[in-house]
């Protein structure tokens, strides 16, 4: 854009953007994230929205249901059992919806991998995973990091673009 | 009281129906005596173990033999004893969930895990799996299954060689 003409939009407190930015904005700092939790990552995701670490302040808040949840934070082990709630669940959501896969079991089954007969081996087995987060559990910061990634993740998205 | 206290107020009362494990302190009990066994420890008010802190289920390993082993504690006398009732697969050990309230959840718990079947239960069912899990994940012999719903367990471990 030419240098001048956006000095001028600059003065005047008026911004030229293209409307997909503008949705990805919106859509990036208001990922309010669907308030459940399978075991004690869960307790980090506590820890993470509590005062210290405050989630609140990137836009995300807890729901305690999926029809009002953009993203859903898998916060522990998936249990066989749990697996198939979880599916509907996520399917429950409206879009767009995403999902953050925190913690070592929810990734990969974490230290079930060898024996657990009843711990589904990653929960990108039933529903689609856009961040995964290390660690056993991971600190708070953590989440917020994978939040951040998250949130960069949909910023290069073109919603208005058919995707047909 | 005392463990042979104990022994020696069980044999009074009945018996030839409990046994001492040799090199314990475990009374074992066959399953045929473990109704009248179990109402005297709850009733008899020498004995007075009105607390039973857990049942805990184990396997011999040979396929056949599975217990029960069974935890109590006296909160008026403050004394404990361990009961050991061991059944062959397929039999039932008397539940004792009439006499204390907290045996419903750790029988289901034992008959969930590893198979044991108790008689009388009021609710017996699974409480941790599915309804319809195939077979008792703590006994020795179980098989992991490959898929349960659908869903792949284990994962192919030899894609992480």
């Amino acid at each position: 854009m030419d240098p001048t003409l956006l000095e001028q939009f600059d003065k005047d407190n008026i911004i030229v953007e293209k409307l997909d930015t503008l949705i990805n904005w919106s859509r990036a700092n208001s990922q309010w994230y669907f308030q459940f939790g399978l075991a004690c990552c869960a307790i980090e995701m506590m820890a993470a929205a509590a005062p210290r670490h405050d989630l609140e302040r990137f836009g995300a808040m807890p729901r305690a249901t999926p029809r009002q949840s953009d993203v859903m934070i898998v916060a522990g082990t998936v249990t066989l059992k749990m697996a198939e709630r979880v599916k509907r669940l996520y399917e429950q959501m409206s879009d767009p919806k995403y999902v953050i896969s925190m913690g070592s079991c929810s990734n990969s089954g974490g230290p079930y991998w060898q024996h657990g007969y009843h711990v589904l081996k990653g929960v990108d087995l039933v529903v689609p995973v856009d961040v995964y987060i290390p660690g056993c559990p991971p600190r708070p910061e953590a989440l917020l990091q994978g939040l951040l990634e998250l949130q960069k993740k949909i910023k290069t998205e073109t919603p208005l673009r058919s995707h047909a | 009281m005392t463990f042979e206290e104990i022994v020696a107020f069980l044999d009074n009362k009945a018996n030839g129906k409990s046994s001492v494990i040799e090199g314990k302190t475990v009374i074992l009990v066959s399953p045929e005596n473990w109704s009248e066994i179990s109402s005297i420890l709850k009733n008899e008010s020498k004995l007075n173990f009105d607390y039973l802190m857990c049942i805990s289920a184990y396997d011999k390993g040979d396929n056949k033999v599975y217990g029960a082993a069974y935890n109590f504690y006296s909160t008026v006398n403050s004394h404990y004893l361990e009961v050991w009732v061991e059944v062959e697969d397929g039999t039932s050990i008397p539940s004792v969930a009439e006499l204390w309230k907290a045996a419903d959840w750790h029988e289901r718990e034992a008959y969930d895990m590893m198979g044991i079947k108790f008689e009388g239960h009021p609710d017996l069912r699974r409480i941790l799996l599915s309804d319809d899990w195939e077979g008792y994940p703590l006994r020795k012999n179980y098989k992991e299954p490959d898929y349960y719903h659908g869903l792949p367990v284990p994962k192919d471990k030899s894609y992480w060689d």
